[in-house]
């Protein structure tokens, strides 16, 4: 992987960022912190997506049903049957009786997604890439419907009402914080693991595979051990973020991650840069974003509000692949080699 | 017969037959798909949200007083100039490219054409006219609508002159010898890339018909056709992505299956049709990966 | 006789590998031009720049009119037609829709009419199996097709690359035996690439002898035929 700069810089510009996150809440009103956080979570699925297509060269249009799945666990977990009886609705008895603290149901709901992923994975090492994108798509699809079905685990078409969030342990801070920097230390931890990943022996297999796969099997590696390892680690990732989400919203229902969710998921790991863990960021952003934006100029027009943002997204996506394939880290990369440049030459 | 038999079979009929019309609409734009990857080797994800655009074209015009058939066949030409259009200036400047970035694009202008779609013409559910008359004809003691049995032909019809295009003319041949050989084609004097632009010409012309088609049942509205690319991305993977006969056959099965699915299992109901319907396309898959007609490439290492 | 084809310091390139280091020659109207050499020495490379499938830089001049610039669809249509290594048969078609497909060049439906009897003289058995599907004929067949498909379309110049490869040595003499009548009787003017250096030096009029990426040795076949680098090189003996 070609360094973007003198490893120096690299960790200013990391440190740099992570002081930025953790100062943020202090200048920001509760509504941008709330955005904040949601850049966040979306930052963790868009981790995953880009390990799985980026890194590993399978192409996901469902990722926003692995987030479901992690939501779901997240919140199942979270009231218990006692929640569902609260809530006037009738449980499954195979869930816990009583409710567990939100922060412990993130792990679980990951490694339950991943889990999924991974079996998942298996018999997707059979499929060519459209037909996986197609598979992709179709649990997407068919997930929200799976999950009005089966209403004694899901709670249905009403979907499942969480208890509003609290700061645990009677930590003194305010609760919007406290969940701003519950995503942004899982995002954290999660961004260094994925780095691990890449830079290693793990990663490179992934590559190694996404640009020819009869090459890498004549290097050793096994396509099916790394494939459905990318899947289950990639789901995994998409179910802490949607665990988070639904914690976050204090709600679930099957509509929470629909179909659009998982076009725009994958749309904004491109914008962000496929294969660059950096890029991811801006990806993040513009998810978050971009959408919301585009309604604030000052035209009056009716119809501008809700329909210019899918417009502006969608070109946006068109010019990054027309002009900028590398997505906005390359960009950046590109900019800034003036600078990097003239530092590498004086070290 | 006795009367509980005979009518379980009318019922049958009808479902059949209307599966086969909805089935029509499918193998159309599945054959779209199919005729962009086979000379651009990508999914074109926008063929359906190119199919509504039009149709709310075909809506513009026929509000504007012009009859139903000139307003369709105009429909056509502007959908043929558009597909064209957009071979030239958007996927040739990433032909070369890999596929994945090539999908990427047309994702791109399938979120920009839908919320353009939406802003030019407003959120609201519109109503289309049909050429057909509503009413049913008695075809052995079972009643068939006629829109279905229009629908169908019109659909089908097209397919088949598009056929007949591709076998007998020159210009077919050598859009044909393009798809197998690109390389060898530029040999003989063939232009490729015009020849992939009128490729997606007659694949957004193919998406208009089943847009056209689609609406007056399911109302038109800027989402109309999302739900219906899926079950045509379905039905030509289901064939074999790089086989017409397969996206054809693989429409109309699909058409049926599902509306067989839908009214006789019960678990299955309205909302868990396309899911099942999914679930047994994968299941085709994991078993013949390559679909029911395509071709198993061997790959020479 | 005038120079058909003139070729002046071409250069090609595979990205960052070059291929061709400034390679010239000439190829008179009516001749049969032989191009030599070993493996990767840039012969087949030579066509593909003639024909424009390589990224090349230097002067192409056919028939008096530059063509270093022209996409191979225009090469195609100024009268070049290059049977590439491999062939480059449409596998799919049927033996008729690849004859087709050579006349499209000059416009199908006429050319073929009037082109097809003539083509049928010297392969009169690609017209009793005009519907089989190109890919299921032995390899000698589809050699022979692809050379049909060529002419066709009535090209100035016929460019052949590697016409003997994988076929039995009865076969070869067959398709070099049509090419030298095909250059007898309507002065069509060949430039062959060949491995196989004995059957091309036999055929053609005069050679060349490519050596990584340039030409080391020309001059007329048969003297080249007694030339002591050749023989020792190419000939094996």
């Amino acid at each position: 992987m070609r360094r973007w700069a003198p490893p120096a810089l690299q960790g200013l510009v990391l440190a740099g960022a992570v002081v930025l996150i953790v100062l943020l809440p202090r200048f920001t009103s509760e509504f941008r912190l709330g955005q904040f956080t949601y850049v966040g979570i979306y930052f963790i699925a868009l981790l995953g997506l880009n390990i799985l297509t980026g890194y590993n060269g399978q192409i996901s249009l469902g990722h926003a049903a692995f987030m479901a799945i992690g939501g779901y666990t997240a919140a199942i977990l979270i009231l218990g049957q006692k929640g569902f009886e609260l809530a006037g609705q009738h449980p499954s008895h195979v869930l816990p009786e009583h409710g567990m603290r939100p922060l412990f149901t993130i792990p679980i709901a990951g490694l339950v997604t991943g889990v999924i992923g991974y079996l998942f994975g298996i018999p997707a090492l059979r499929l060519a890439a459209v037909s996986l994108a197609l598979a992709t798509l179709a649990v997407a699809v068919s997930l929200p419907a799976l999950a009005k079905r089966f209403e004694h685990l899901t709670g249905g078409g009403g979907g499942l009402s969480l208890p509003l969030p609290h700061t645990p342990f009677g930590w003194n801070i305010s609760t919007p914080h406290w969940l701003y920097y519950e995503a942004w230390a899982t995002a954290a931890i999660l961004f260094v693991v994925a780095w691990l990943l890449v830079r290693g022996r793990v990663g490179r297999a992934w590559r190694a595979i996404r640009d020819g796969e009869i090459a890498a099997v004549s290097s050793g590696v096994s396509p099916a051990v790394y494939k459905t390892l990318a899947f289950g680690i990639s789901a995994a990732y998409a179910g802490v973020a949607g665990a988070l989400f639904a914690i976050q919203v204090s709600y679930i229902n099957p509509d929470t991650f629909p179909v659009t969710l998982s076009i725009l998921l994958l749309a904004s790991v491109v914008i962000g840069g496929l294969s660059s863990l950096s890029g991811v960021i801006v990806g993040a952003l513009v998810l978050e974003f971009l959408p919301i934006y585009a309604q604030t100029p000052p035209v009056v027009h009716l119809n501008f509000a809700k329909q210019a943002g899918p417009v502006v997204f969608g070109v946006v996506l068109m010019v990054i692949v027309l002009l900028v394939p590398g997505g906005m880290a390359s960009l950046i990369r590109r900019l800034t080699r003036p600078v990097t440049a003239a530092l590498a030459r004086k070290a | 017969m006795t009367p509980p038999l005979a009518f379980v079979w009318s019922e049958f009929a009808q479902q059949v037959t209307s599966g086969l019309a909805a089935g029509a609409i499918y193998a159309s734009l599945a054959l779209a798909l199919v005729l962009i990857y086979q000379t651009t080797n990508v999914v074109n994800f926008a063929q359906g949200e190119m199919a509504t655009f039009t149709t709310y074209i075909a809506w513009t015009i026929m509000n504007h007083g012009v009859a139903y058939w000139p307003a369709f066949v105009l429909t056509l030409l502007i959908a043929f100039g558009g597909g064209v259009t957009i071979e030239r200036v958007l996927i040739r400047p990433v032909e070369h490219r890999p596929e994945l970035v090539i999908v990427i694009l047309t994702i791109g202008m399938l979120i920009a054409i839908n919320g353009l779609t939406g802003w030019i013409f407003g959120p609201e559910v519109k109503a289309f006219d049909s050429p057909f008359p509503n009413r049913s004809v008695i075809v052995g003691g079972v009643a068939i609508s006629i829109q279905d049995i229009g629908t169908f032909c019109i659909c089908l019809g097209t397919v088949v002159v598009l056929w007949l295009f591709f076998r007998f003319t020159t210009l077919g041949l050598a859009m044909r010898s393009v798809a197998f050989n690109p390389d060898a084609s530029r040999l003989m004097g063939v232009r490729v890339g015009w020849m992939l632009a009128l490729g997606w010409g007659f694949a957004a012309a193919l998406g208009a018909v089943a847009g056209m088609m689609a609406a007056p049942t399911v109302f038109l509205d800027p989402d109309m056709m999302l739900v219906v690319l899926i079950y045509a991305f379905a039905a030509a993977v289901l064939g074999g992505i790089d086989s017409p006969v397969g996206a054809v056959v693989g429409g109309l099965t699909l058409g049926v299956v599902i509306n067989l699915l839908g009214s006789y299992v019960n678990f299955v109901g309205q909302e868990l049709r396309l899911p099942t319907a999914l679930a047994v396309l994968l299941l085709v898959l994991v078993i013949r990966p390559t679909g029911l007609f395509g071709r198993v490439v061997v790959r020479r290492v | 006789m005038s120079t058909l084809l003139e070729l002046r310091g071409v250069e090609a390139r595979y990205g960052p590998i070059k291929a061709l280091h400034g390679v010239s020659l000439t190829v008179a109207e009516g001749e049969i031009v032989a191009l030599l050499g070993a493996n990767g020495a840039g012969k087949t490379t030579t066509l593909r720049a003639v024909s424009g499938t390589v990224r090349h830089t230097g002067e192409i001049v056919f028939e008096g009119k530059q063509i270093v610039r022209s996409k191979p669809d225009a090469v195609a249509r100024a009268g070049i037609a290059h049977v590439p290594e491999g062939r480059g048969l449409f596998a799919e078609l049927s033996v008729w829709e690849n004859l087709r497909m050579g006349a499209y060049v000059r416009g199908e439906r006429r050319t073929l009419r009037q082109e097809a009897p003539r083509v049928f003289k010297y392969f009169p058995w690609l017209e009793r199996r005009r519907d089989q599907q190109a890919g299921t004929l032995s390899g000698g067949e589809q050699q022979m097709l692809a050379l049909a498909r060529a002419l066709v379309g009535r090209p100035r110049l016929l460019m052949l690359d590697e016409p003997s490869l994988g076929l039995a040595p009865t076969i070869v003499q067959e398709i070099f035996r049509i090419v030298t009548e095909l250059n007898a009787d309507d002065g069509l003017t060949v430039l062959v690439v060949e491995q196989n250096a004995n059957v091309a030096l036999a055929t053609s009029a005069r050679a060349y002898v490519l050596e990584v990426g340039q030409v080391a040795i020309e001059g007329e076949s048969a003297e080249l035929r007694r030339h002591e680098g050749v023989r020792k090189s190419y000939l094996g003996y």
